[in-house]
């Protein structure tokens, strides 16, 4: 069922301003699902692409990426000036899980730059992947991807929140192991994949907990429940906890190192998810909790300490990168700590320079990524000290990739710039009083100044300098449309850095309103503040830059990857030592002391834990005994369990070496239980057991011949070692212990008057609803009809299994000979001349055989008797199923195998496939009626001698459950009888080449 | 009744139990066949014992439903009958084809030492 959710979606601040009908917000709320199922249905038509259309599905993965973000454009004034659209399909409502979709002007700003960044890397990607390339798979995962990320940023529940976070995981793993020929892009890949997702998971218990706080997964709810959050005595592991998906999402340290490793996914995959998207879902974290969460003393501990060490860090470690995707790489992480600090400080204004920064670095990053891929593949090397002097080779790529790092750099007039300085002027305010807000505006100059040298050193280390000696490749300008997203990227770049509150400024001001609400600050974007603190800081950063970055120049131009110090302190190697130990030393260790390859053992301890789960609540608890009744006992009730007790433990005690002894014993328990079916008003399962006891011992029967001799041999009582002798005693004293506890609650319950329960539901609906007075027939067929289709759909799978296994079935070559009594019967049939070897086999039992050869029809009547009383007396396709293989095997025993084979058509595959499709095609033909799955109707017929007997719709589902049944039944029978048919034909053959190999 | 029936529970539960627990595979298919009927009388107990109660409605009008027997653990056992039957068939052809593969009906594929 699916509703427009607007109206039940809990708590708002306030209803969607808009002037439209009612109408159009239902349309355009219902627009929402187009971000969920568009992608992944292309992603899905995307695979089905042949694989050398790379212009093709390019076009394909565009166009979808062009619709997401023509829907989105579209949707703008209903989100403008702090409307929240909503869809919403209920799941679980009960459990508050609900596909919930939500977009405000926050989610509303993400999407644009998702589909917008989307449309260009599509188009870049076109040219970018090689032929050899398999590229449908690379789209179908782009646009898989872009789904996802879509779903994080759209959802409304919690729950689902956590879902599509996962999923971009777990898509991510799979691009950045696109070519996974490659170890480096599988290492990548498995390092994001345990960071993120370990991450996610801690995030997930962390929304969890908030839904417990709040009492609902909606965010809408979580959203108007700030103080109950920050005010729980949970707060700080919730807090913890979410932060932990956001941190290791958005690489902050200390995990940040997965990023640079992720570098060996496609220059496309780098730019998409590297910079504009996946790696913003941690700061989308951050915002969207920002209202909930931020502000306390905790937050601003945690989140700025890892935000201003990332700043910091990840700008000195962009310094020494020699691969330009490294350098990229390092500059993203420096660039989301620049955010994350901006979210720590807790002040509306830094919120804004936040959401704006998220912008502003997905433009110029993005750009700059593909600027790298470019040199890359124009080139055939990323690596900074191989290149240079590209300018001459391509300079309106250069002139493009300069605007960009000088906006990464933060040079003014470009959308680079005015972050900063917001940055620079929120880091000067004290919003705290501690030594981490002394020290922040000291460090953001510091990182300013090495992001302004890493910048330059990506500019003049490619573009200037002496041109290349050996190039793999002669570089050139890359083709016209390769170059296209570019463009557009950085004139972006451009056109926010000069005229910001004409362009970025409104739709900055909704995203910012959809999350600060009615805390939204005023704030200016224009480029000229006046000469202030922040502009001298952004000065002493960019002169200190150039400085650093002539002094650094020589020793760069030489010298190794990674930053000198901190290269042996390798983010990479201790999680490659974390992960041997944990995996590998550690579950080694565990497994050795803890582990057993033997199955007494572990049977053992099973039986054990039940026992002790079983006990506990009856030794803690004050469990008092019932009085013991004596009186009222049947005599021959009792004598019946007498026999049914020497029985069972008759049949436990010779299992070992008198198989068939224990087999018939067994029989007799369940004689037993069956009569006690009986004296206790079941007939049903009188029926049933009565009719499976003898299929199962018949199958028992077959089973045996193909189990090793064991005879026993007179021991002697000391020979039998004391070990022995203990763990004997030990597995008595479980199953005393077992039998104890079953008896004891068994009789503690059935002394108890019986709770009212559902059985008075059953009883009086039976015959008016199901139109059968045998109610347990009609549960089965009707009432819990989908609970018998799944029942019999086991057994078939069990009969299939069995006939599979028995297909390549080898027997032990002790059990190929002929039995005893065959070779006895053949050795009389030698010794006289009159008989010819085979007869006395034949005639073995002829009277009984002639006489089941004539009960076959009779048992057909027997089951087509209990089948048509089913519904309104003992019986039922269950039983009449049984019944009638029963007749079958009579015959196999009566004759043979070929005997019957040759004279009757047993088909049981074909019975059970008609069987399941018969009560498959029931429960779907009241769907034709209008009514839910397996509903029945029922009236009566009557048929002339048989009389009038139930005829409703589940008599046909009936049917079905008896064709199955008899045709699982059959089936798991001969398939065990021709072993004895197959095995002495294979011996034959193996004697034979044995004797061929002789000579 | 309740008394013996539940000696019978019992009974049969113990020895299942024990027979679980032994290294022969056919013990085991056994012991899963004692303790099927235990747990089968078990769950038809919880219905509570009714001794001679009708277990099939009058037709026309259902009347004083406290006459009848309780329906829904009948209905529960007779599943569980078939269900038993299922897995006891597999369970024995898995441990035909053990015994074919390995060369032994030990639970463990291989003889253990002192068993």
């Amino acid at each position: 069922m699916t509703r427009p959710a607007s109206v039940l979606a809990g708590p708002k601040s306030r209803p969607p301003i808009h002037s439209q009908g009612d109408k159009t917000i239902e349309y355009a709320e219902k627009l929402l699902s187009v971000f969920i199922l568009v992608p992944f249905a292309g992603s899905l038509i995307a695979i089905f692409f042949p694989s050398d259309q790379r212009g093709a599905i390019s076009w394909f993965a565009g166009a979808i990426a062009l619709v997401c973000f023509l829907v989105t454009a579209g949707l703008y004034p209903y989100v403008a000036s702090g409307g929240v659209l909503h869809y919403r399909i209920d799941w679980v409502p009960e459990l508050g899980l609900n596909f919930t979709l939500r977009m405000d002007g926050f989610a509303w700003l993400f999407s644009a730059l998702i589909t917008a960044i989307g449309v260009l890397v599509a188009l870049y990607a076109r040219y970018y992947m090689a032929e050899e390339d398999p590229v449908p798979r690379f789209f179908a995962l782009f646009l898989a991807f872009m789904g996802s990320m879509l779903g994080v940023v759209l959802s409304g529940n919690l729950i689902l929140l956590a879902v599509f976070w996962e999923l971009t995981s777990i898509v991510s793993f799979l691009l950045i192991g696109y070519w996974h020929h490659n170890a480096h892009a599988r290492d990548g890949a498995r390092m994001a994949l345990t960071i993120t997702g370990t991450g996610g998971l801690a995030m997930f218990v962390g929304l969890i907990i908030i839904g417990k706080i709040v009492g609902s997964y909606e965010l809408d709810a979580v959203l108007a429940s700030g103080d109950a959050i920050r005010n729980h005595p949970l707060y700080g592991t919730v807090l913890v906890l979410v932060l932990l998906g956001a941190l290791t999402k958005s690489a902050q340290f200390p995990f940040h190192f997965w990023l640079p490793h992720a570098m060996a996914a496609p220059t496309p995959v780098s730019a998409y998810l590297h910079s504009a998207t996946m790696v913003k879902a941690g700061v989308f974290l951050l915002v969207r909790f920002w209202p909930v969460m931020a502000g306390t003393e905790a937050w601003f501990w945690i989140v700025g300490l890892a935000g201003l060490t990332t700043l910091l860090l990840g700008a000195y470690f962009a310094i020494f990168q020699q691969d330009l995707k490294g350098l990229l790489a390092y500059s993203t992480i420096s660039h989301l700590g620049l955010i994350t600090v901006l979210l720590s400080l807790g002040s509306p204004l830094a919120a804004v320079a936040a959401v704006f920064h998220i912008v502003n670095h997905a433009t110029f990053k993005a750009s700059l990524f593909m600027a790298a891929g470019i040199i890359d593949h124009e080139s055939g090397t990323r690596d900074i000290r191989r290149l240079g002097g590209l300018f001459h080779f391509m300079p309106i790529t250069a002139t493009l990739a300069m605007v960009a790092s000088a906006a990464m750099a933060g040079v003014p007039l470009l959308n680079g710039f005015l972050s900063k300085e917001m940055f620079f002027a929120e880091a000067i305010e004290t919003h705290l009083v501690n030594p981490l807000d002394t020290v922040t505006p000291y460090v953001a100059t510091i990182a300013g100044m090495f992001a302004v040298t890493y910048s330059l050193r990506f500019i003049h280390g490619v573009f200037f300098g002496r041109p290349p000696a050996d190039l793999p490749r002669k570089p050139h300008e890359p083709p016209r449309w390769m170059r296209a997203p570019l463009d557009f990227l950085v004139l972006a770049c451009l056109v926010v850095g000069i005229i910001p509150a004409q362009t970025i400024g409104p739709f900055l001001h909704t995203a910012v309103l959809s999350v600060l609400r009615e805390g939204t600050p005023d704030y200016s974007l224009s480029v000229w503040h006046g000469w202030n603190i922040p502009l001298i800081m952004s000065f002493v950063a960019l002169s200190g830059g150039i400085g650093l970055y002539f002094l650094m120049r020589s020793y760069l131009a030489t010298a190794v990857e990674g930053p000198p110090v901190f290269r042996l302190l390798q983010g990479q190697r201790i999680f490659e030592r974390v992960l041997v130990t944990l995996s590998w030393k550690w579950a080694r260790w565990l497994e050795q002391r803890l582990g057993t390859r033997r199955l007494q053992p572990q049977m053992r301890l099973l039986v054990f834990l039940a026992l002790a789960a079983g006990a506990s609540p009856l030794l803690l608890g004050n469990f008092e005994l019932p009085p013991l009744v004596i009186r009222g006992i049947d005599p021959a009730f009792a004598l019946l369990w007498a026999i049914g007790i020497a029985c069972a433990i008759g049949s436990a005690y010779q299992a070992k070496f008198h198989r068939l002894a224990s087999l018939v014993l067994l029989g007799g328990a369940g004689l037993v239980t069956c009569i006690t079916f009986v004296w206790l008003s079941a007939p049903d399962l009188a029926v049933t057991q009565l009719l499976v006891e003898i299929v199962t011992t018949v199958l028992i029967l077959l089973g045996l011949r193909w189990l090793p001799k064991r005879i026993e041999e007179p021991v002697a009582a000391e020979d039998i070692s004391i070990r022995v002798r203990l763990r004997r005693l030990r597995d008595l004293l479980l199953a005393i212990g077992a039998g104890g506890g079953m008896m004891l609650i068994a009789y503690t319950v059935m002394t108890r008057p019986l709770p009212e329960t559902i059985a008075s539901y059953f009883l009086e609906r039976a015959y008016r609803e199901g139109g059968g007075t045998n109610v347990v027939n009609v549960i089965l067929v009707d009432f819990r009809g989908f609970d018998t289709l799944g029942e019999i759909a086991v057994l078939c799978i069990v009969a299939l299994t069995v006939f599979a296994l028995l297909l390549r079935f080898r027997p032990q070559s002790d059990s190929l000979e002929a039995p005893e009594q065959q070779k006895v019967q053949n050795a009389f049939d030698d010794d006289h001349p009159d008989r010819a070897a085979g007869d006395s086999v034949a005639e073995y039992l002829f009277i009984p055989a002639v006489i089941m050869r004539w009960m076959f029809p009779v048992t057909g009547m027997l089951a087509a008797f209990l089948f048509l009383r089913g519904h309104d007396l003992p019986g039922g396709g269950f039983a009449a199923g049984i019944a009638m293989s029963i007749g079958f095997i009579l015959q196999y025993m009566s004759g043979g195998t070929r005997w019957v084979e040759e004279r009757l058509r047993i088909h049981p595959l074909r019975w059970m496939s008609i069987g399941l499709l018969v009560a498959t095609a029931t429960g779907v033909g009241s769907w034709f009626f209008g009514y839910p799955f397996l509903t029945s109707h029922a009236q009566y017929a009557s048929l002339p001698v048989v009389g009038k007997f139930p005829l409703a719709s589940a008599i046909l589902f009936d049917l079905g459950v008896f064709s199955l049944v008899l045709g699982a039944t059959v089936l798991i029978l001969i398939a065990l009888a021709h072993q004895s048919v197959r095995a002495p034909r294979a011996h034959a053959k193996a004697a034979r080449s044995d004797k061929e190999a002789v000579r | 009744m309740e008394l013996i029936l539940s000696a019978g529970i019992g009974t049969l539960t113990a020895s299942g139990v024990y027979l679980l627990l032994r290294p022969r595979t056919y013990q085991v298919i056994i012991g899963l066949s004692l303790l099927s009927f235990a747990v089968n009388l078990f769950i038809f107990g919880m219905g509570r014992l009714r001794v001679n109660a009708p277990p099939i409605l009058d037709p026309g009008g259902v009347g004083d439903l406290a006459r009848y027997t309780d329906p829904v653990p009948q209905a529960l056992v007779l599943t569980a009958i078939v269900i038993g039957f299922a897995m006891t068939a597999l369970f024995l052809v898995v441990l035909l084809a053990s015994r074919g593969f390995t060369g032994t009906d030990h639970v463990d594929g291989r003889e253990q030492r002192g068993d």
